[in-house]
């Protein structure tokens, strides 16, 4: 019964202690959506029940190792002892009730995470190898930047192009997959200003790991100043740079182009391309031209650079304009 | 020379290259005649090195001589009974049907594999350690992460096949499985599929991570996916065959009086496992098998643009590759039950419950697999029922820790070297039990799901699970194998070395992991600041890799020179310590009978079997 009385009060103070360790870390990230405070309250829950568990496993296994242990020269046997009814009935019905709770309480949460706001503001999301773009229909707006206003609820439509993508902001907790053929949806209230990425979780490719894109939680004010400023932006952009540069982000290019001074893993870099000397694969050399790059845009595979895989460029459906648009906005880049 | 080519493993891989260039040329001349593209970026074209990858399986096993009695009595000819191996290692390369050779077999291609998968993480794990990409390519990460981990679940689930192919007849009292043939079959058949996997890297490569999910794995840019799919497959074949053998033995050949209750725990461990494995396995053959017939032959079934579905892969894949991980974990369970009565010299607390306990985890487990999918697009309302049935796997698994600290009360605990990796097993699977239940509630997973805490969280039921538990047994059984013991101080060092180790780098990958680090990730953005910790992962890992060396090192040597030990090391009450070691080629010369409970240690005067003296056993 002493055994007993002191393994009891140690499990107790060991779970505490794990316990108040656990939480003075600080294990997650910033808590920056209404739905994390959610997620936030279960999770803390379960630290309190696996440092409880973990205690009631470990401290009886230490203790029984230390005070029973074999002493030296001793070689006889334990106490036979075969088991307990009682005991293995309640470690099974206790357990039970508990994990019913658990679930319970997660089926509850997730009903707070997926309460509706009938005003959400609703914004498209396209995902494509290794981009994500962003557009708001309302306004005619396209972005590779994700701009929302702090305490909103916003509803993400999300497709993708080509495989599938997640759509995850640690900040904001909740995780959603991006399935080609199917609009998922994301819903989320921002809660609290600042600059956030949203990062892909589903294994996508070779560029997977890059495949992040800026998320800013601004006040309702500088929100609408950004939206009126790129309204400004897509209007003044009747150039043929400016139009060639909507094409790049509408159809994701710089998920695989670089189109700043840090090139990317899985496409030749835009950067100063215009007018460069660009390696082939067969080691011959090539002035990267109208021409050139005209016939790269429409036959990826008709001259291979070296070093990259042209078979890994999808497809794309532009008229001549087009091509000579992003052309132009290519010429810009340097 | 001439002997050289004699041997049967050197006969098979000859006949593997000669039947898949074989197999492709045949491919080849049909493409010819079709006016088809003849060749592609890797020599054959994907259909031809396909195609040739499954003769070459096929000749493999035609030319290695596993097949020989079947073919023998297709064509009515006697065969005998029982074959006579070979005196030394040579028995090991040829197609044996004795389950122990078997067992040794199996467990050997499990450590080569494991040292295959190992040196695979090493190095991804050096690439990560910092910032930026410093000697791989992301497209190179991703084949070793992939291969790190298909890899790794075939030494899994070979090495577990080792453990239950040796030791299950023996503490039945079999002469054998009940079926040899079968059996030598189902381990041979595991060769050819392990060189397939490994052929995906010249190949082209994987970039799917070992889930391969389409439509990223039917994108027809990697060849390599397909040897990864063909590989898979034809593993599966060992696992489906071998769980049936298994069960059957453990149902037909108990010895006299060895009642269902009293049958030794590791026994009801492997029938578990055996049910997931006959009836699961099909299951990833059959979704992988559907995404190679997609890329070969446009069929759409994952394709939404044929009016395919990618979600519906993930329910086929899982529904297998859920069930697996307790295909994974059971056996080494089973093993942490069966030496803790012998250490502790215990009874083992509550054997029925423990015995029914793996039942429970079993069928509970082919209800839950979808808990996988929480963010994956599927129907919303399927996610709250899923949750329920993931969270009840806690309460089998609870009633399996309790009952072990059970046993371990009052338990007067002797700590050699398999005794030290149980209960650092114990330890292990216990905090990846524990980080377990936040993964199966839907809104909790919302944020852990495929970040580096899922990944610390699975390497930890895989430690604890198999890996602690597969080198306990090695340790213990190893006497009864070679008649010597393995170095004691180069298993105390082994586990101190990477116990501490173990523990810092799942830990650390959890932590990470909720702060965000994705899984499956080439590169990190330094803006997160994970370098440090990933740089103590890396000297983890590599801490790690030094004491499995070190296991390894002492594996060989005490094969030589290791302490003569032939009679009952541990002082075990288990019928294959009745006898001396090393075990003679048909197991027991005398049967035996089960007059008592297979655990009572401390009840004075009582056995669990005694030897039929008159009767001499049949050949």
């Amino acid at each position: 019964m002493r055994h007993f009385v002191i393994v009891g009060i140690l499990v107790i103070v060991t779970a505490i202690l794990t316990y108040v360790g656990l939480d003075s870390v600080g294990l997650l990230p910033v808590e920056a959506s209404a739905q994390a405070v959610s997620i936030d309250w279960l999770w803390n829950w379960q630290v309190v029940a696996i440092s409880f568990l973990f205690s009631l496993i470990v401290v009886p296994m230490a203790y029984s190792l230390v005070v029973f242990r074999r002493r030296k020269g001793d070689t006889t046997d334990a106490e036979h002892i075969e088991g307990n009814t009682t005991l293995e009935i309640a470690w099974t019905v206790v357990p039970l009730i508990i994990v019913v709770i658990f679930a319970y309480m997660g089926a509850y949460s997730l009903g707070e995470i997926k309460r509706v706001d009938p005003d959400a503001v609703v914004i498209k999301v396209k995902a494509q190898q290794f981009q994500w773009t962003f557009e708001y229909p309302e306004y005619g707006i396209i972005s590779t930047e994700l701009h929302l206003p702090v305490n909103q609820q916003v509803v993400l439509k999300m497709e993708a192009v080509d495989v599938i993508h997640s759509f995850w902001v640690p900040e904001f907790r909740i995780k959603q997959d991006v399935v080609p053929g199917r609009v998922t949806e994301y819903r989320v209230t921002p809660n609290l200003v600042g600059l956030y990425k949203v990062r892909c979780a589903e294994l996508c490719g070779s560029g997977h790991a890059v495949m992040e894109g800026l998320v800013v939680v601004s006040e309702e004010v500088n929100y609408e100043k950004w939206l009126a400023e790129q309204q400004a932006i897509a209007a003044a952009a009747q150039t043929p740079e400016g139009q060639g540069k909507l094409l790049v982000v509408k159809n994701g290019c710089g998920g695989c182009h670089s189109i700043t001074s840090t090139p990317l893993p899985s496409a030749p870099t835009w950067f100063g391309l215009f007018g460069s000397n660009v390696e082939l694969a067969d080691g011959s050399t090539v002035v990267a031209d109208d021409a050139f790059l005209t016939e790269s845009i429409v036959d990826p595979t008709a001259k291979e650079v070296k070093g990259f895989s042209p078979s890994t460029m999808p497809p794309y459906v532009l008229t001549e304009e087009e091509v000579a648009n992003i052309i132009a906005y290519i010429k810009t880049l340097k | 020379m001439k002997r050289f080519f004699s041997i049967p493993l050197v006969r098979g891989l000859v006949w593997f290259v000669v039947g898949l260039l074989a197999g492709a040329a045949i491919v080849t001349g049909i493409r010819a005649v079709m006016g088809l593209e003849l060749f592609g970026t890797r020599g054959f074209t994907e259909p031809a090195w396909v195609f040739g990858g499954f003769v070459a399986t096929l000749s493999f096993l035609a030319g290695h001589g596993v097949m020989s009695d079947w073919f023998k009595v297709w064509r009515g000819e006697e065969v005998s009974e029982h074959h006579e191996d070979p005196e030394g290692w040579l028995k090991y390369l040829g197609p044996s049907l004795d389950h122990k050779v078997i067992g040794i077999q199996y467990t050997i291609t499990a450590l080569l594999l494991l040292v295959v998968g190992g040196v695979f993480a090493l190095i991804f794990r050096t690439e990560l350690a910092f910032e930026g990409m410093q000697f791989l390519s992301m497209d190179q990460y991703n084949t070793l992460m992939s291969l790190h981990g298909m890899v790794m679940i075939v030494s899994i689930l070979l090495g577990i096949a080792g453990l239950m192919n040796y030791l299950v007849p023996l503490l039945i009292g079999a002469q054998d499985m009940a079926f040899p043939r079968l059996n030598a079959f189902s381990y041979w058949i595991a060769v050819p599929a392990a060189i397939l996997l490994l052929m995906s890297m010249p190949l082209g490569g994987v970039e799917t991570g070992w889930t391969g999910y389409p439509p990223l794995s039917a994108s027809l840019n990697k060849l390599g996916q397909q040897m990864f799919f063909l590989g898979v497959f034809v593993a599966g074949w060992s696992s489906i065959l071998g769980g049936l053998n298994l069960i059957v033995t453990v149902v037909r050949m108990r010895a006299k009086g060895m009642v269902a209750f009293r049958m030794p725990i590791f026994a009801w461990a492997s029938i578990a496992t055996s049910l997931i494995s006959l009836t699961a396995t099909q299951l990833i053959g059959l979704s992988f098998q559907l995404v190679m017939f997609q890329r070969l032959f446009g069929m759409g079934f994952f394709d939404p643009a044929k009016g395919g579905n990618p979600v519906l892969f993930q329910h086929l894949f899982w529904f297998y590759s859920h069930p697996a991980v307790y295909v994974f974990i059971l056996p080494g369970l089973g093993i942490i039950s069966e030496l803790l009565p012998v250490f502790a010299r215990k009874p083992l607390f509550g054997y029925r419950w423990i015995a029914m306990s793996s039942l429970g985890i079993a069928l509970v487990g082919f209800l839950v697999w979808a808990h996988h999918m929480f963010t994956s697009g599927m129907n919303e309302y399927l996610r709250v029922p899923f949750m329920y049935s993931t969270l009840l796997v806690a309460v089998p698994t609870g009633v399996k820790f309790f009952s072990w600290v059970g046993t371990i009360w009052r338990g007067k605990l002797q700590t050699s070297t398999p005794m030290l990796f149980v209960l650092g097993g114990i330890v292990v699977f216990l905090m990846g039990g524990l980080s377990g239940p936040p993964n199966a509630t839907v809104s909790t997973d919302l944020h852990l799901h495929d970040t580096y805490w899922i990944v610390g969280h699975f390497h930890d039921t895989m430690f604890g699970g198999f890996v602690f538990p597969f080198f306990a047994a090695l340790y213990f059984w190893f006497p009864k194998a070679t008649g010597r013991r393995m170095n004691e101080k180069l298993g105390q060092l082994h586990f101190w070395l990477m116990t501490p180790s173990f523990f810092v780098l799942t830990l650390g990958m959890m932590r990470i992991g909720l702060l965000g680090m994705r899984r499956r990730i080439a590169d990190y953005d330094p803006a997160l600041g994970f370098e440090m910790s990933h740089i103590v992962l890396t000297i983890a890992a590599f801490l790690i890799a030094l004491s499995v060396l070190i296991f390894l090192i002492n594996l060989v040597q005490s094969i030589r020179n290791g302490e003569v030990a032939t009679g009952n090391v541990w002082n075990s009450r288990s019928p294959e310590w009745q006898v001396p070691s090393p075990m003679p080629a048909h197991n027991y010369d005398q049967p035996f009978e089960v007059v008592g409970e297979p655990y009572d240690y401390g009840l004075a005067g009582s056995k669990y079997v005694e030897f039929i003296a008159s009767a001499k056993s049949k050949h």
